[in-house]
């Protein structure tokens, strides 16, 4: 214990025995602060307590002295659990080190690129909602006219789940072509997860395969929200389903897949629960508001839609998003 | 942060009813009541969800795993009272096709 406390806990308690102002105990209360920083101990603190009134008032009966030592032997434990929780803090902090770096190499892993196609619009947005993003975007294309695209949600966090997502991008990566189609990729996808991941982590996902040169979009879903369909003609939305179990549930679970044609200005909204199942105080936001938001933007580029609708949804639930957020819209030029 | 799980175990036949909402936060409050039953051979399982005013992904992960586990051993998992929403939730995701579940009545189940 260096001196220079001890001195100092004997002047503070000096003054705040002859008067007990909140001022002097204030003073006090600012010290022990500083006693923490300096890692002194409880037991240590009675210590300089005892020799503080030892040195300030000599005549008082033994049973006070007794009653001292007693007191720190009841706190040496303290002092212990103290320590451990000092421990555990910088266990925590190397913990959070660990989990930036891993959340880095999660990101430089998971990259992918987005396919430049003639005609085609593409916006995209992906925001986490705690460090590591439990939605997946994978686009596959090979500047031949097609891109797939993957929209995936692991459920399950953490650690875990951006493991699961290794997955799914070598997965796809194996099939190694932007012309594969939904039923094949989601069932390829499927009987991997099924056979690598414990049984209560699942993956939805939603595949769509687009021919430039023909404008179809052929998609399946494994579960997955359904994606919408904005027709620019109409200016109506409707959803695009498909029938498919999660993945990772079922080996024998097979895939629907169903096409669209798209004309000029149509778009394909691709999203994860992230964005549907946002709730505010007065309770869930249902799709017509989705749907409202898309349509104040739908002249914009596809980039500018996605961010608009994040703003917005972002905003009606006071900046505070639950749940990972990705939105894909594939526009028709 | 709220989540009531009420089961009772008689004769292999597990009854329970669940209140509240199952999210990140209150799914292992129920995935660690739920799995001190999965263990069993031929268990009887029937939870009423007519109390659940909310459900994410988390939660239907946890009827998942529940479901699989006591698939494998013989038993059954039928989920009855599910609100339109939850009861969508369960479409979307295909599992409404393999699992046993039943919509409330008067909820809009349809």
């Amino acid at each position: 214990m260096p001196q220079h406390i001890e001195a100092q806990y004997q002047e503070i308690l000096n003054e705040y025995v002859k008067k007990q102002t909140e001022q002097n105990l204030y003073v006090g209360q600012n010290f022990s602060r500083q006693l923490i920083l300096e890692n002194i101990s409880p037991e240590e603190v009675i210590s300089m307590h005892k020799a503080a009134i030892g040195e300030l008032y000599s005549d008082l009966p033994d049973v006070v002295w007794h009653s001292f030592d007693f007191l720190i032997e009841m706190m040496i434990n303290y002092g212990l659990a103290l320590q451990e929780r000092q421990s555990l803090l910088k266990r925590q902090e190397e913990l959070k080190v660990e989990m930036d770096l891993a959340a880095n190499v999660q990101e430089t892993l998971l990259k992918t690129k987005l396919p430049s196609l003639d005609g085609l619009d593409i916006g995209l947005l992906s925001i986490p909602a705690k460090k590591m993003n439990g939605d997946y975007i994978y686009f596959v294309s090979d500047y031949d006219g097609y891109a797939g695209v993957a929209v995936a949600d692991v459920i399950g966090k953490g650690l875990p789940a951006a493991l699961c997502m290794s997955m799914i991008k070598f997965g796809m990566d194996s099939l190694n072509s932007s012309h594969a189609l939904p039923k094949d990729v989601l069932g390829v996808i499927n009987r991997i997860v099924e056979k690598s991941v414990d049984d209560s982590m699942f993956v939805s996902m939603f595949y769509a395969n687009y021919d430039a040169g023909a404008a179809r979009l052929t998609y399946g879903s494994a579960g997955h929200e359904p994606a919408i369909l904005y027709r620019a003609g109409s200016g109506e939305f409707s959803e695009l389903e498909a029938k498919g179990l999660l993945l990772g549930v079922s080996p024998a679970a097979v895939y629907e897949e169903h096409s669209v044609i798209l004309e000029k200005g149509d778009m394909v909204i691709m999203m994860t629960d992230g964005v549907t199942e946002g709730r505010t105080e007065e309770g869930f936001i249902e799709r017509d508001v989705i749907y409202k938001l898309i349509e104040q933007k739908k002249t914009e580029p596809a980039q500018a839609i996605v961010q608009h609708v994040y703003d917005e949804l972002e905003r009606m639930q006071n900046a505070e998003l639950q749940d990972d957020f990705t939105l894909v819209v594939y526009k028709k030029g | 942060m709220n989540i009531q799980v009420n089961l009772t175990e008689n004769d292999n036949k597990l009854k329970g009813d669940i209140h509240g909402e199952i999210d990140a936060h209150t799914a292992p409050v129920l995935r660690e009541k739920l799995e001190a039953y999965q263990a069993k051979e031929g268990l009887n399982a029937e939870l009423d969800l007519s109390g659940v005013d909310y459900m994410d992904s988390t939660g239907l992960g946890v009827f998942v795993a529940f479901y699989k586990s006591i698939n494998a051993k013989g038993g059954h998992l039928k989920l009855t009272g599910l609100s339109s929403r939850l009861k969508r939730l369960f479409d979307i995701t295909g599992l409404g096709d393999i699992m046993d579940i039943e919509a409330a009545v008067g909820k809009g189940g349809n």
